[in-house]
């Protein structure tokens, strides 16, 4: 404390020194310029799914590929589904799609968004690969803000790696 | 009890019941304080009934909070500000400074309020100040008396009249607030069902920039507080983010994806002219400008695991500020340049860590697990960052030295992403 305090003393009191006594400054109006703050409501979304993308029986309804701990890399089991989701892009060429990035809640909320947008652009690079156009494929990141899972868990963690692919009228 | 302590209990009952009477308002606790502080008196100010609420409660809470005073209670006697006190006394009861004041009604229905700092141990006048305000300006005008006070005797600006942007969280509902600093008068500028980060203040203290994810996808927008019109700075194909105002307010770094991985950008203001500034084969997030402008720090996980960089605003070849560990993140500038805080992983902890960046030493300043988003107050010597504390998101504060702690919550709602904006001009 001493330390900082000693130096203000002293130009404490050379600006006293310069003023002699009636010190007071000419009254300063206080100024509200900030104080107002304007409340605005976001507006809504949520599209509706189409059907023949929704059935449970059909590859297409499913969505999700999940990745590893620190990886990036769209894993085996899921070439399937995503060649499917190739090919229903190929065969509708106006179809357009969201792929969404998540990851788990550990870090910065700035640095997880870029970590999601690199799952993000795997999977729709994967895509490409089998055939989509890259006019149909927009990657994007929600980081750790959408998790699914809120527990701090490993199951819960490995729930929340993972791109979801959302078509048009879903995003 | 002492009459100090009976003080403090006082002060302190007076804050809680006031978090209680406005809801969702932040309730400052304070969980560290100085190894040593400083002995002042605060006596009420002659006629400061006059005022709505007295002034001089403001100003001994302001001080209190800062951790670096002792408030020496010379009993309900007003010392006016025309008269010199009897500094032997004063110094006699334990106050090393002491406050004098009085209230004056205008004509026109304001009030003068005319202040006095002098030191007891030197029987020196330290400085003297007149505020004209009208009564509802009670507040404002205590934050700039201890913002005055504060500077006098550490050699520092003040932050007290500083204000807060934080994000609250409860169930799927996201709010954008801003508050004074001492987490009074919270004002909600957004709602949204969507997530709100990274908000970062202009340096005009009247606009907010943020990230939204009202588009199902993260959209950068610039919202004028007083207002509440928003326009949107960056909605490129692909993730929008990280938002950080140049010190002249002229240009913003963002994050942008349009090209690949998240790559840093510089925008107009406006949102026009998009020009890169890093090129690199991966993660380059979080930008942060220094306070002259012409650098900007950065995280990125070029050479694997994640480290902050720095990069000329005229792009170039990067260099890496950060050795230590595998993960260090989330660079924020004090206002002289002289030091960083950032979030550094230590045994699975996030924690705030400061470098002093002409030495590269480097100093972890928490004890906590889950730290984010470190901001400077405009003054440097306090860091306002996201923790958690049961489980709930809290906003705390630190020193830059470690020492002074205070924590910052909202009952049964979560609160994160604070952002600590620039000085008020008067």
């Amino acid at each position: 404390m001493k330390k900082y305090l000693l130096p203000a003393i002293l130009s404490a009191m050379l600006a006293a020194c310069g003023s002699t006594g009636t010190s007071t400054d000419s009254a300063a109006g206080v100024s509200d310029a900030g104080a107002g703050v304007t409340t605005v409501t976001a507006p809504g979304m949520s599209g509706s799914g189409i059907a023949a993308l929704t059935d449970p029986n059909n590859i297409l309804s499913r969505r999700s590929v999940y990745f590893d701990f620190d990886s990036f890399t769209v894993r085996s089991e899921f070439t399937s589904l995503v060649d499917a989701h190739a090919r229903f892009l190929t065969q509708n060429p106006d179809m357009r799609m969201l792929v969404q990035g998540n990851t788990d809640e550990r870090g910065s909320r700035e640095y997880n968004l870029a970590l999601g947008q690199k799952r993000a652009e795997a999977v729709k690079q994967a895509l490409l690969l089998l055939g989509a156009s890259e006019s149909q494929i927009e990657s994007v990141s929600l980081g750790e803000e959408k998790s699914r899972c809120e527990e701090a868990t490993e199951t819960c963690f490995a729930e929340n790696r993972r791109a979801d692919m959302l078509y048009s009228g879903e995003f | 009890m002492t009459m100090l302590n009976k003080l403090k209990t006082l002060l302190f009952a007076g804050i809680a019941l006031l978090s209680m009477a406005a809801h969702a308002q932040l309730a400052i606790e304070i969980t560290g304080a100085g190894a040593s502080r400083f002995p002042v008196a605060i006596p009420i100010f002659e006629n400061e009934g006059a005022l709505p609420r007295a002034v001089t409660d403001v100003v001994r809470a302001d001080l209190e909070r800062s951790g670096l005073f002792n408030l020496v209670d010379l009993g309900l006697v007003a010392l006016p500000e025309s008269v010199r006190p009897d500094l032997v006394n004063i110094r006699a009861r334990g106050a090393d400074a002491v406050l004098t004041g009085s209230v004056i009604a205008q004509a026109d229905g304001r009030f003068d309020v005319r202040f006095r700092l002098f030191d007891t141990q030197r029987q020196s006048e330290l400085g003297a100040l007149a505020i004209r305000m009208a009564p509802a300006q009670y507040r404002n005008t205590g934050h700039r008396i201890a913002d005055f006070v504060y500077e006098k005797l550490t050699g520092q600006a003040g932050y007290f009249s500083t204000r807060i942007a934080y994000v609250v969280k409860s169930g799927g509902r996201y709010e954008l607030q801003v508050a004074d600093a001492d987490g009074m008068n919270p004002q909600t500028a957004l709602v949204s069902r969507e997530p709100i980060i990274s908000p970062s203040w202009a340096p005009d203290g009247q606009r907010l920039a943020y990230v939204s994810f009202e588009a199902k996808k993260p959209v950068v927008y610039v919202h004028n507080l007083p207002t509440g019109q928003r326009n949107v700075l960056a909605n490129f194909r692909g993730s929008n983010s990280g938002p950080t105002w140049s010190p002249d307010g002229q240009r913003l770094a963002v994050v942008l994806t349009k090209d690949g991985n998240s790559q840093l950008y510089i925008l107009n203001s406006d949102g026009s002219g998009a020009r890169r500034v890093t090129s690199s084969g991966g993660i380059d997030t979080e930008p942060a400008w220094s306070p002259d402008g012409e650098w900007i720090y950065f995280s990125s996980d070029r050479s694997g695991g994640a480290q902050i960089y720095r990069v000329s605003v005229n792009g170039g070849t990067a260099q890496r500020v950060t050795f230590q560990g595998t993960y260090n993140v989330s660079p924020r500038l004090s206002s002289d340049g002289k030091s960083m805080a950032y979030i550094s992983r230590n045994e699975g902890r996030f924690q705030v860590a400061i470098m002093d960046l002409a030495t590269r030493q480097t100093t972890v300043l928490t004890n906590s697990n889950r730290d984010e988003s470190p901001s400077f107050a405009p003054s440097g010597r306090m860091i306002l960052y996201a923790t958690e504390s049961g489980g709930r998101g809290v906003l705390s504060a630190v020193s830059s030295d470690g020492r002074i702690k205070q924590r910052l919550s909202i009952q049964a709602s979560d609160v994160r992403e604070p952002a600590w904006g620039p000085q008020p001009k008067f």
